[in-house]
């Protein structure tokens, strides 16, 4: 089946700011689509309301929109663009929502607008609990027995039907209160009884307890013909029970025979088959481990994280295929972009393995729940490719950066055996290594097996490589172990550390292709992985397919996405790539996450999936003997690698390896302030809490204490007296300590940020970002508005004035971000960053100036003046951008929510509008902000806060909410004429705070109380509720203030104008 | 591993790869082919068709789920050398019987490990299968004399090698129809294809004569796949010429199909590199639907051999193209060239053998009012 005719123009729905579980992977998915899309002559609509993605980039769509995901929105923006098509199916669980909501209500079909790639019923069968188990009976695939019971006499007649053990899940308790797996009668009597009578409906499900089960998933796609095919096949090496999206996975499966395969294989196209999904789609399965039983667990009728990463895996272009689909064609009128030679009817097989490993946020949330289950706690990932088992995790484990070489978690080496042995039974971020300690120590793998129910085949794997580990510790080190070592993925500086010896002959890696097809076809696109002791396939490709007369350029990408580093950075290294392709040079592009557009295979000229520390860069480097190579915008992964490089001898394109020394090392940037004559909070550099607390009484309190090197905020804190100080540096002193730990007086005031594209002369700020909350809050955690509001001319003039000697005195070419505070009318200085930072992206598609490839191009040697945007501050735009951040509170437990210097968002969305306080209000329904106009409001605010929570709760009063607070603040509320009820405090008896958040008469928090971390402090239990209950909590007095004004303008969603970004 | 004893894989070409020895002792020599398949490594060792061939899986870890006492395709090993990057000595299923070590030295076959596997499989993609050795006794003075046996070799009279000798029966719980399997390495999968079907299946020796086999008036005859050049099998194909024109319904798999068009005036042509795995894509022209399809085949049937009048394409390789099914258009008789049966693969084309069934229903319908 050809296109079909009668589709001309596509609304594309994005998948909104980065969630736990909805991250980049949607963007590549989306930028994808909409390139495929584009390709075959359509108009492409884009609705998107995260400004840091690829996908909202002008080339990527005809038309769009940076707005709200709220179906009033999309309503709008349907009713004006008026398309023929929607396309739901690319923008996670957001866009997929949005479109089934809209199809539902009648809407689309009134406007005339197609679905395409599923309708809404079989999308319903997939979403459906129970319509997706009739479905699933319907065509003879199993699914987990379980049934809803409301005496405890059928609870136990139930399982003695399916066997034990039970989950028992009470019905409406919050995070499953009261439930709890029951192994035999007995059990199930207390448990069941217990949950009957904490369900408030008196209700449970008894399931079918299938943890320790195999966790399998197939990724599946369909055409609109019927061919189905399975595009890669994963095994989770943790077995049921953990999400896989924190699991450890690995692709193809390894521990399956074929007729397993098959079984599943085929069950999977049955699945989808039924469904009638055109497109892409992912199934899990449990298989159990002693038979060929089997349960359908989940089905995903969409693109997904799983596709991403098996279209990584594999090299086989889920997305963009799923969206030709969509638009008519059949998978065999599809090319395959690999080859070029075969058809996109066919099933990737591949000669390597590849391992997953998920990146948790828990070295920053040094308090939260660490505890793996259901619930996704993990911000990002890395994957990698080798050609045996060993290589590929020993390469993941590398690419995670938590400073780990091999599997050996230091923390757990002074534990006994009996500890280890316990610690198997704790399901958390660390168990893999700890089943590695384990192994050292010799503990059988059956034992291992009987408490973590991973394959032995896994753990077997896991123990050649302690083995090997010990085994260069007892100082071997012949040829053969070296080359046995190398294989198995150990670096040299792991090698020389553990052996004490010095390695002679170093084995460089070398590189083989991903080619879809295991070496059966010739293959033209140029995607490598290294590995050691083969032939140099990528040497090969270069002498082939390199033009000669062309510059190669390598960009070092961001690597995993975490809190602090997110997708801006990719972003910034594929317009980076872009810029020297059209610059008439070849970019290569090396990194490690499989969620990203950097890593689609034709981003770059060449892509290279790999760790970047500095063995693996140097092998690339003497494979691609590359004229350049880009670090400035990997973020600090990418920075890191400054030193190597240049030891290296490489050219590092833009700012220089000193420079950007200068900027990061304290005395070194000192030294460069006082020069410039640039103000900075008084401060020191310490090693030791000691050091830290002299420091502190040196400039006096409050400080801001943070490690050197480091973004994101993180393990950043303002200590108010000694005992947090004594707290924060026994955290961070509990890891290696390279760099000194910075201690700065901390001033509360306005903050500013600037990007600053430089040439080595001159300069050109696109423009000045002024931080709704007041300093002490982390900039990206902070609600950004450009232009500035509320800034004094002389502070302006002041701001572009340092910016312009930091640009000359550091002689930076290509980006840099300065943050400022302005603190009693005087500016001065926080920090340089001598790279790219993450409002690059929002600030390029507000101003329309193309930050990054200005930068590039100022690498390359161009100079500003002659580009045409000019130089010196950027004409502001006629729009307003206000950048929301967005958290992930939801899915991290015990994480207190009160914002602070260290960074905890996750995501943003972009506002932009006419007017600030329309931005504002765009920003902050896009960001999820209900924006209630009426209800209850709880506030608990400190000391300090008191005085400007008046004017605030008066607005809210006058607004006609209900005002809570605790005592002292109740008092001063009421003393001010605000009527105010007073509520206890936790401490003080029922019934208290938590009863009240409880009671469901809360819509809004205003809680700013007693600095939290600690889970058990009431502040944070209260905080903790709001998230529990979904109500929006403001930590700040700041982002309190601007929200009441925005209730004040009393502005409904459906009202707000929206903006198609292409025409700014 | 690491205090392994050393063996070699030697291509006719003169290269020589070092690694080390599993599996027997000794030397083989064959024709090297590779399969890209990622699982089914037990069913690719006991599929007949591989008779003559040493193997190389595209894949690099090996033996990962073991053996067992399920999943053979034929009573016993038929390659003759096996080449893998790793193989795993741990294996872990819960139908594990013996790793693929102890499996290989059971079967005597000569096995290496630690090869490049994917450098050879482009040695093989770029230069079409190459007859070569697997040993674990390699010196260089010897290297001469042992490449002159490596380019003289040549696999002869392969299917008499793997056809049974005696016929067997294969009996169904509730049999409806009787089908006689002519076995020229049948897998085992397609026996059970047809008993799971309602068959009764009547295994016969390749050398079964048609008046033999339509002495027990079969509802429908079956032509196994099998190794070697189809060409050779000049009595076979004689004997199948007879069969279609007996009127008897007639199904052929793999080296049945190239018989089958062979027996029907058409030819066979040698592939550069065979299709070996399970992910062969072949578009089913009639349906206009694309399947993945497991594969193994060095030789092709040509197209424009066919008579039209004769015989029509009904299945061709996405890929490349080539003939992959042909419906004959006055005779009950279909042929394809992938394995339906699967085993190891993808099952999506099972509905093969319910065609098949279909045809032989009708067959046996006419047959028993004719009677």
């Amino acid at each position: 089946m050809p296109k079909r005719e009668d589709i001309r123009k596509v609304l594309v729905i994005g998948s909104g700011p980065i969630d736990i579980g909805q991250a980049a992977e949607f963007d590549y998915a989306g930028t994808q689509a909409c390139r495929a899309l584009k390709e075959e002559g359509l108009e492409v609509v884009l609705i998107n309301s995260n400004p840091a993605t690829i996908m909202t980039d002008k080339a990527m769509a005809d038309k769009i929109y940076i707005e709200p995901l709220v179906p009033e929105v999309v309503k709008k923006i349907i009713r004006i663009e008026r398309p023929d098509s929607i396309l739901p199916t690319l923008g996670g669980q957001t866009g997929l929502n949005l479109a089934m909501e809209l199809a539902e209500e009648g809407f689309l079909e009134e406007m005339g607008v197609k679905l395409l790639g599923a309708n809404p019923e079989t999308i319903k069968k997939a979403e459906d609990r129970q319509a997706f188990k009739d479905t699933m009976l319907a065509i003879g695939e199993p699914c987990i027995p379980s049934k809803v019971v409301e005496d405890i006499d059928s609870a136990l007649a139930f399982a003695e039907e399916i066997g034990y053990p039970v989950i028992v899940r009470p019905a409406f308790t919050l995070g499953g209160t009261g439930g709890g797996i029951a192994y035999d009668k007995e059990q199930l009597q207390e448990i069941g009884e217990n949950g009957l009578r904490l369900s408030p409906i008196t209700q449970v499900l008894i399931e079918k307890c299938i943890s320790g089960w195999k966790e399998i998933e197939y990724e599946v796609i369909r055409d609109g013909r019927g061919n189905v095919i399975t595009v890669c096949n994963m095994e989770n090496i943790d077995p049921v029970g953990i999400h896989t999206g924190d699991s450890i996975v690995v692709a193809p499966t390894q521990t399956l025979t074929d007729r397993e395969c098959q079984m599943l294989r085929t069950a999977a196209l049955n699945i989808i088959t039924e469904l009638k999904i055109e497109g892409g789609c992912n199934v899990q399965f449990a298989l159990y481990p002693n038979s060929f039983e089997y349960a359908v667990i989940e089905v995903n009728p969409r693109v997904s994280r799983s596709s991403a990463l098996a279209s990584k895996a594999t090299g086989y272009p889920i997305a963009k295929v799923a969206a030709k689909i969509a638009v008519g064609y059949c998978l065999d009128e599809i090319p395959n972009a690999v080859t070029g030679k075969t058809c996109a009817c066919f099933e990737p097989a591949l000669d390597y393995c590849v391992v997953k490993f998920p990146r948790w946020p828990f070295d920053k949330f040094v308090y939260a729940e660490k505890t793996l289950g259901t619930q996704m706690k993990a911000t990002g990932e890395v994957m990698a490719i080798g050609q045996s088992f060993e290589l590929a995790m020993m390469k993941a484990v590398s690419s995670i950066e938590l400073g780990l070489e091999t599997l050996t978690l230091k923390s757990l080496e002074s534990k006994t055996e009996e500890e280890i042995v316990e610690l198997l039974h704790v399901t958390d971020d660390q168990r893999i290594f700890v089943v590695y300690e384990a192994l050292k120590r010799g503990v059988s793998s059956d034992v291992i097996f009987e408490i973590t129910k991973i394959d032995k085949w896994f753990l077997e794997k896991f123990r050649k490589l302690a083995h090997m580990e010990l085994a260069l510790a007892g100082g071997a080190l012949d040829e053969e172990t070296y080359l046995a070592a190398k294989k198995m993925g150990f670096l040299d500086k792991t090698i020389t550390r553990l052996t004490g010896k010095e390695i002679k002959n170093p084995l460089l890696a070398s590189y083989a292709m991903v080619d879809t097809c295991a070496a059966e076809f010739t293959a033209e696109t140029p995607y490598f992985y290294s590995t050691f002791g083969g032939e140099n396939e990528a040497s090969e490709y270069i002498a082939h397919h390199s033009d000669p007369n062309k510059k190669k350029v390598i960009v070092f990408g961001s690597g995993p996405i975490r809190i602090g580093q997110g997708i801006e950075f990719d972003y910034c290294c594929v317009h980076c790539a872009w810029a020297l392709k059209e610059k008439g040079l070849e970019a290569v592009i090396t990194n490690n996450n499989p969620e990203t557009v950097s890593t689609d295979f034709d981003t770059g000229d060449r892509l290279y999936f790999d760790p970047l520390n500095p063995e693996y860069v140097k092998a690339l480097i003497e494979t691609e003997k590359p004229w350049g190579v880009v670090v400035q915008f990997g973020g600090q992964t990418a920075i890191k690698l400054t030193k190597s490089l240049k030891s290296m001898g490489v050219r590092i394109l833009g700012t220089s390896a000193d420079a950007i020394d200068e900027a990061e090392d304290r005395e070194r940037f000192d030294a460069l302030l006082e020069r410039c004559r640039i103000p900075r909070p008084q401060g020191h550099t310490v090693f030791t809490a000691e050091e830290a607390k002299a420091a502190a009484a040196d400039v006096g309190y409050p400080v801001l204490l943070r490690p050197s090197y480091v973004l994101g905020g993180q393990n950043m804190i303002i200590a108010y007296n000694d005992a947090d100080v004594d707290e924060y540096m026994a955290i961070i002193t509990s890891h290696e300590l390279e760099n000194p730990v910075l201690v700065d007086k901390y001033m509360m005031g306005i903050e500013a940020e600037v990007d600053a594209i430089c040439d080595g002369e001159d300069y050109l700020i696109p423009g000045i970002m002024e931080h709704i909350e007041r300093a002490g809050i982390h900039s990206g955690d902070s609600i950004s508005v450009y232009p500035a509001q509320h800034m004094s001319q002389r502070n302006r003039d002041t701001i572009v004035e340092y910016t312009a000697r930091l640009a000359r005195e550091l002689k930076i070419v290509g980006l840099m971000n300065i943050q400022y505070v302005i603190y009693s009318g005087e500016v001065y200085i926080i920090e340089v960053n001598p790279r790219s930072s993450r409002t690059v992206p929002y600030i390029s598609k507000v101003t329309g100036v193309p930050m990054v490839d200005l930068a590039t191009r100022c690498m390359l040697g161009e100079k500003l003046r002659d580009m045409g945007y000019g130089t010196g501050l950027y004409p502001e735009a006629d729009y307003v951008a206000v950048k929301v951040p967005v958290f992930s509170f939801a899915k991290l437990h015990d994480v207190d929510t009160q914002l602070g210097p260290e960074m905890k968002s996750t995501g943003e969305v972009l506002g932009v509008a006419k007017t600030f306080p329309e931005a504002m209000y765009k920003g902050l329904v896009a960001a999820g902000y209900k924006m209630k106009h009426e209800g209850g409001v709880l506030i608990t605010v400190r000391d300090a806060d008191k005085h400007d929570i008046v004017p605030i709760a008066d607005k809210l009063s006058r607004l006609g909410f209900t005002l809570y607070a605790t005592g002292g603040t109740a008092l001063r509320l009421n003393k001010n004429m605000i009527p105010t009820n007073m509520v206890r405090k936790i401490h003080e008896g029922h019934p208290h705070i938590i009863d009240l958040i409880e009671s469901g008469k809360i819509d809004y928090m205003i809680s700013t109380s007693k600095k939290g971390r600690i889970p058990q402090r009431d502040s944070v239990k209260v905080r903790r509720k709001a998230v529990e209950r979904s109500i929006p909590c403001l930590t700040a007095i700041d982002t309190a203030a601007v929200l009441v004004d925005c209730l004040m303008m009393n502005k409904k969603v459906e009202e707000i104008d929206v903006v198609d970004i292409t025409k700014i | 591993m690491s205090s392994a004893k050393k063996a070699w894989v030697v291509l006719a070409d003169g290269q020589v790869l070092e690694g080390q020895s599993f599996g027997a002792c000794g030397t083989s020599i064959g024709e090297i082919v590779f399969n890209t398949g990622m699982t089914g490594y037990q069913e690719v060792l006991t599929d007949p068709s591989y008779y003559g061939q040493i193997v190389t899986q595209t894949y690099p870890l090996i033996g990962n789920y073991g053996i067992n006492n399920d999943d053979m395709e034929s009573a016993s090993c038929h390659v003759k050398g096996y080449i893998v990057r790793e193989w795993c000595d741990e294996p872990s299923n819960f139908r594990v019987a013996m790793n693929i070590d102890q499996y290989l030295k059971k079967q005597n076959i000569i096995a290496v490990s630690g090869i490049d596997t994917r450098r050879l499989t482009k040695t093989l993609r770029e230069n079409g299968v190459m007859n070569g050795a697997v040993t674990t006794e390699y010196s260089p003075e010897g290297k001469d004399a042992l490449l002159q046996e490596i380019r003289t070799f040549a696999v002869r009279d392969a299917v008499k090698a793997v056809s049974c000798e005696k016929p067997f029966r294969a009996e169904a719980e509730h049999p409806s129809l009787e089908v006689v399997l002519m076995d020229f390495g049948h897998k085992r999968n397609i026996t059970r294809s047809l008993v799971s079907r309602g068959c009764n299946v009547t295994v016969v020796p390749c050398d079964a004569t048609a008046e033999e086999i339509l002495a027990g008036r079969p509802d429908g005859v079956m032509l196994s796949n099998g190794p070697g050049d189809p060409a050779e099998n000049v009595e076979i194909i004689a004997e199948i010429a007879k069969l279609l024109r007996s009127g008897v319904p007639v199904f052929g798999i793999c080296l049945g199909h190239q018989l089958t068009a062979l027996a029907a005036g058409g030819r066979t042509a040698k592939l550069k590199y065979g299709h070996r795995g399970a992910n062969q894509p072949v578009k089913d022209l009639k349906l206009g639907r694309t399947y993945i399809t497991s594969q193994n085949h060095g030789y092709a049937v040509v197209g424009e051999s066919l008579d039209p009048a004769e015989a029509v394409i009904s299945h061709v390789n996405a890929n490349d193209g080539t003939v992959e099914g042909v419906e004959y258009l006055h005779i009950p008789c279909f042929t394809v060239q992938f394995h339906p049966e699967a085993s190891a693969g993808p099952r999506d084309t099972s509905y093969l053998f319910d065609r098949f069934v279909d045809m032989m229903n009708a067959y046996h319908k006419e047959a028993k009012q004719d009677a």
